[in-house]
């Protein structure tokens, strides 16, 4: 590992002005994905921001009727919160779907979102990687891809987006709250908070340099069955190959999204309505552009029968 | 209380001897670091650039060092506090054996740094018993045969001791079929929540009868 320095801030201000006044310099909260990738120096900062003591570790109720989720706050308590198990399932059958008890309890709400690829080639140091390291090729693109994305990679990247929590996100609308060191508070749609690869794989998010993510914000709940249901190659503590959330209302009508399959949580609004005709007819539409690899055609597949599964059991 | 770097100035001659020392101490208690130091003609400093002062808790007794800041809280105990019980795997956080409890919640203690520890409660397989008398998990342990090797078990029951707690308070799990409801001592559901502990013998069945018995439920 690099040698860096380490400052621990005390509020959200504080951590925003840090990042703007150290070059080089990264948030570090649960710190169990940076630390991996610092081992592996694959992430070298010079500077370590600690932010968890900036007090967002709760979660409140919204004007409306949502809830404002502070991006402290760990996966384990996001989970167990009692509003989030009664009116969000979605997102705790999602937490629960990832990572060990251990990382659920060190895991942050913002950090979360932050997490970076699994591509096997983004972790090998030996070999191109355009998100590691930009304009030197993809090692993935031809090479073992069965983890990879099937939709929204580019000629540059098909990493996917290696999360859960995000794909819940995704689904119930949720938005990022973040606030930069001018003192400017702004909302980001979950939708357009990841980025698709493109030309610039080494840009994740909509995130400016010196912005910090304060909350996440979930809207009013929706009713309706709650599932989240991924499918990995062990039972559990494994990534996706293909997961679904999907909220289903007793008209039949709802909402699903997948992850597993593309670079970023992925969600196509003009394919629910489809939703009553079975499976085939939504994943045929939410895959309508896919350009899978070899090794990861199947996820298409996989994906039909997942949701499939789900509807089945919304029925029931 | 951790020192912040960037309310303190060094000189450049300051600068190199601390760095100069660190490249040598890497981690020590800070009566042997201030020692190390002192033997070089400096002054310790509060703020050194690349490592910190930290302050926790090991077991209930109070441990003050001076730490590179890239000491892993496992490194800090295992080389620091020469406390060996709690066992490094893969230095990933894909294999539990570093587990240990802070503030009462288990944690991988490979993927946190010790300077990010300063306040806090860490109790490791040498807390929660001793050889005469030990935790009623460590004993579960030993009547259902549940290690082979030895080496990932003290990750296993700091986890499984953990877990307990964990199901006691509420804590939903992936294989909960209500998961607004209250989750039980059940086989699959140990078998969940021990998942990120993994046991290359392969005792995975007697672990989950030791906790069961700990838990008081008929195995």
């Amino acid at each position: 590992m690099k040698t860096f320095a380490y400052e621990r801030v005390s509020n959200p201000a504080e951590a925003a002005m840090a990042i703007r006044n150290q070059p080089g310099a990264k948030f570090i909260a649960g710190g169990t994905n940076l630390l991996d990738l610092m081992k592996l120096e694959i992430e070298t900062p010079a500077y370590l921001i600690d932010v968890q003591d900036t007090g967002l570790d709760r979660i409140e109720p919204t004007e409306n009727g949502g809830l404002r989720i502070g991006a402290l706050v760990s996966n384990t308590a996001l989970a167990s919160d009692i509003r989030i198990r009664r009116d969000y399932g979605v997102l705790t059958r999602a937490i629960v779907a990832g990572a060990s008890g251990q990382l659920r309890n060190k895991a942050t709400t913002g950090g979360n979102l932050l997490q970076r690829t699994r591509c096997p080639y983004f972790y090998d140091t030996n070999l191109p990687c355009n998100k590691r390291q930009p304009g030197s090729g993809c090692s993935a693109i031809g090479g073992y891809s069965r983890q990879l994305a099937v939709i929204g990679g580019s000629d540059n990247c098909i990493a996917t987006y290696p999360g859960d929590m995000a794909i819940a996100f995704r689904l119930l609308d949720a938005q990022v709250e973040t606030l930069n060191a001018d003192g400017r508070s702004r909302t980001i749609p979950l939708a357009d908070f990841h980025r698709l690869p493109g030309d610039t794989p080494e840009v994740e998010t909509a995130l400016g340099p010196d912005e910090f993510i304060t909350a996440v914000i979930l809207p009013p709940p929706l009713g309706g069955k709650h599932f989240y249901r991924k499918v990995r190659d062990r039972a559990s503590y494994a990534f996706a190959l293909v997961s679904v959330a999907a909220v289903i209302q007793d008209d039949g009508s709802g909402r699903v999204a997948f992850g597993g399959v593309a670079p970023k949580p992925w969600r196509v609004e003009a394919a629910e309505s489809l939703l009553p005709e079975g499976a085939g007819a939504v994943t045929s539409r939410v895959f309508a552009d896919a350009s899978p690899q070899e090794d990861n055609a199947f996820k298409i597949t996989l994906a039909e029968r997942t949701l499939a599964a789900i509807l089945r059991d919304a029925r029931s | 209380m951790t020192t912040r770097s960037d309310d303190f100035q060094l000189t450049r001659r300051e600068l190199m001897v601390s760095g100069a020392t660190l490249a040598t101490v890497f981690l020590l208690p800070e009566a042997s670091a201030a020692a190390a130091t002192a033997a070089k003609g400096a002054t310790i400093s509060r703020n050194l650039d690349t490592a910190s002062r930290v302050s926790f808790s090991v077991n209930g007794k109070a441990r003050d060092m001076v730490v590179d800041n890239r000491v892993t809280l496992l490194d800090a105990l295992r080389e620091g506090l020469q406390m060996t019980g709690t066992k490094k795997g893969c230095d990933h956080g894909q294999c539990g054996a570093c587990t240990v409890i802070v503030n009462g919640e288990r944690i991988n203690s490979c993927l946190s740094l010790a300077v990010m520890h300063d306040g806090d409660a860490v109790t490791t397989i040498e807390g929660l018993g001793t050889p005469d008398a030990l935790h009623p998990m460590q004993s579960a342990f030993i009547k259902h045969d549940g290690y082979q090797c030895g080496y990932c078990t003290p990750g296993q029951i700091c986890s499984a001791v953990a877990v307990l707690g964990e199901i006691e308070r509420g804590i939903p799990s992936h294989v909960q079929d209500d998961i607004a409801g209250t989750p039980s001592v059940t086989n699959i559901e140990l078998r969940e929540r021990m998942s990120g502990n993994i046991c290359r013998c392969g005792a995975y069945s007697n672990i989950a009868s030791a906790m069961t018995e700990v838990a008081g439920e008929p195995s």
